[in-house]
């Protein structure tokens, strides 16, 4: 049984939204994020995102695979969860999950298809048997790759990310609206949760894509190009300061306000949550990456490509943790403290095994890498010796 | 899609609206198709049936629920503590340990500070309380669920399984609800809690099986000092639809207008 301080109406001392409910805002952010990064490149035309622009469409895809798993690993009835989807009821934030869902799942896999276009129609020529077989069904059996066909492909590409962005922020924003408008909970509900959330959200996607893109490199034996580099830790620079002055805002409010709830919130942030919040989200993962990446983007043109990749992995990974952190605080955190007003309840440990347990977090979090190695053995991500040193391209790359 | 239905193109000059019209009825029936193929696949998955329809009287001919509307009053003044409503409430209602439809919540209030407990909802009585300040007065809240008019509970469900009847109780429809528990995080009074025997979503439903028989809430039939009451709005001579009517009551958390239906009478600003 949990311990209580103070006094907590008898039924909020359970956490019914666990760990489960934390990893889904962690995963939706990497779709969106990512999702934003391929965009700067295929809606907004910076060049210095081209190297990145297929890996992040890549990653959004394979993370935006799995972003409903959580979800139904978390239900009381994972057998009733297709409800959601066949019979909303659209009063409910919720309820808007399976169309938003859908709706991008299918932008995305068509914008996918698109860009990956040329390489299937390439791959069906040239491969054998089989596996030319499955390639032609993934062609569509059309194989018109005319430069007027490119230039089609390529126009649809761009309206696809154009809508795509829109969306992306739509279903991470939406995220943070189950929780905004949640009235009975004072952690949760402002107007600012669903902006967090999806500032966070870029961190969260960019932060991935600079620590991807540098192990990508490292396994291709090609050198992470300079300008990307710079550009992904000056874009994760200016979504950190956001997010960092959003979130203290939010805390800034209430105490000054002197809000009926500031009296418990401040004990939640300075008893149950001192270490995920003040420690981990706000010093190590706010503070440092600030410091880390402030130092990468205004002395560029002084640093060394390893001095720069170095930094801007050491801060990316402070920043995956404080993104972790955030979606923590909130979703745990606003579960310790009871509608009472007048107690918290003990902090929650998620269990090792079982469903919402830490084991299968940590295997939520992985399946999106697993598929992104076999989206790349399909589809390759990167051209073979595409970018990298000559002579050592065809024993160094990953998916030749 | 027949020739019959899709006659050849007409001849030109010829209005087109016939053809659009054709087109849009052909959406509009299969549009409707596929609810009818959805609805089906739910009720089917649901195996209890849907909801009833806002015509059908699920009660057959004894009971009609367009003629009542519930209503509950708390006059804190007269709880003494004993813990009945809730051994009643567990034990009517199956209410599985550690969670609560009803429960007391005991204040003890002082200039300097105040105090409140509920030692396991009060199910069994309150033991004796020191408090470290000068305590001046001293009360016992029963609390439930308030049975909003505006329900947040019902408003966030997804499925739509948690519903409001006509006759003014809010309930859950066990073989819908999904257990996500976003209820239960939308509930600002603590009323609702994910069950562990069914794994859905659970709360106080005013012993519907018993007011719908004429019968009062378990709570309200075992409470020997007449703090809590329950009346029906419809009925005219109703006592507590006399007091709603003509004393002063408060409700708990006003400022989120929900419009419970559950009054209390000499409430203290330290209830929430």
């Amino acid at each position: 049984m949990p311990e209580i301080s103070g006094f907590a109406f008898p039924n909020d001392i359970h956490v019914h939204w666990s760990l489960m409910i934390v990893m889904y805002p962690y995963i939706t952010g990497f779709v969106a994020g990512s999702f934003i990064v391929t965009s700067l490149y295929h809606v907004f035309g910076r060049q210095e995102f081209k190297p990145i622009a297929k890996l992040s469409l890549a990653a959004s895809f394979c993370f935006l695979l799995i972003a409903g798993m959580p979800l139904q690993l978390h239900l009381g009835h994972p057998e009733r969860g297709i409800f959601v989807m066949i019979t909303p009821h659209f009063t409910s934030a919720m309820a808007g999950f399976g169309l938003l869902y859908t709706t991008y799942l299918v932008i995305v896999a068509l914008e996918v298809w698109f860009v990956w276009r040329q390489d299937i129609i390439e791959a069906a020529r040239r491969a054998r048997g089989l596996k030319r077989s499955l390639y032609k069904a993934m062609a569509l059996w059309t194989y018109d790759s005319s430069p007027e066909a490119q230039e089609v492909d390529h126009k649809v590409i761009t309206v696809l990310a154009g809508i795509g962005l829109p969306m992306a922020c739509m279903l991470h924003g939406y995220v943070g609206f189950i929780f905004g408008a949640i009235k009975a909970n004072p952690w949760w509900s402002t107007p600012l949760m669903p902006v967090i959330f999806l500032l966070s959200a870029a961190v969260s996607g960019i932060a991935l894509l600079s620590v991807v893109y540098q192990v990508v490199s490292k396994l291709r034996r090609a050198p992470a190009e300079e300008p990307t580099v710079s550009a992904l830790a000056r874009w994760l620079w200016f979504f950190l300061i956001l997010t960092i002055t959003l979130e203290l805002l939010e805390i800034i409010m209430l105490a000054y306000e002197k809000d009926e709830s500031w009296h418990i919130i401040s004990q939640l942030l300075t008893t149950r949550l001192e270490f995920s919040f003040i420690t981990v989200q706000m010093i190590i993962g706010g503070m440092i990456p600030l410091i880390l990446l402030g130092i990468v983007v205004m002395a560029n043109k002084y640093m060394a490509p390893r001095l720069r990749n170095g930094l801007t992995v050491a801060a990316s990974l402070l920043l995956l943790l404080q993104v972790f952190s955030m979606r923590w605080n909130v979703v745990i955190g606003g579960q310790l403290l009871s509608k009472s007003l007048r107690g918290l309840r003990s902090t929650y440990n998620p269990e090792l095994f079982g469903r919402e347990g830490v084991l299968m977090a940590i295997a939520l979090f992985i399946t999106p890498f697993v598929l992104m190695f076999l989206f790349d053995r399909l589809l390759p991500i990167h051209k073979a010796g595409e970018g990298a040193v000559p002579g050592e391209a065809k024993t160094g790359s990953a998916h030749v | 899609m027949s020739d019959t239905q899709y006659p050849a193109p007409a001849e030109a000059g010829a209005p087109q609206e016939p053809a659009r019209r054709d087109f849009l009825e052909q959406g509009v029936k299969l549009a409707s198709g596929a609810v009818v193929f959805f609805a089906g696949a739910r009720a089917l998955a649901s195996s209890g049936g849907g909801a009833p329809g806002p015509k059908d009287n699920p009660f057959g001919e004894e009971y009609d629920w367009n003629e009542h509307r519930y209503a509950y009053v708390i006059d804190t003044k007269k709880c003494i503590g004993c813990g009945s409503c809730v051994r009643a409430c567990r034990a009517e209602n199956d209410v599985p340990d550690g969670f609560f439809r009803t429960w007391i919540e005991r204040y003890i209030v002082g200039p300097e500070g105040s105090h409140v407990d509920s030692p396991n909802g009060g199910i069994d009585g309150f033991p004796p309380a020191s408090v470290a300040f000068a305590a001046k007065k001293s009360f016992l809240v029963p609390k439930m669920c308030m049975h909003c008019t505006e329900t947040p509970c019902v408003q966030v469900c997804p499925v739509g399984a948690s519903y409001r009847t006509r006759d003014g109780v809010v309930m859950v429809d066990d073989q819908s609800c999904i257990g996500c528990g976003y209820c239960v995080q939308a509930c600002p009074y603590g009323s609702r809690f994910l069950s562990p025997k069914t794994h859905t979503a659970e709360k106080c439903t005013w012993c519907y099986h018993r007011i719908t028989k004429g019968l009062k809430p378990a709570c309200v039939e075992v409470c020997p000092t007449q703090t809590r009451l329950f009346g029906d709005m419809k009925r005219e001579d109703d006592p507590v639809r006399k007091i709603i009517e003509t004393e002063r009551v408060a409700i708990l958390q006003p400022h989120l207008l929900t419009e419970p239906n559950c009054f209390y009478l000499h409430l203290d600003k330290e209830v929430r």
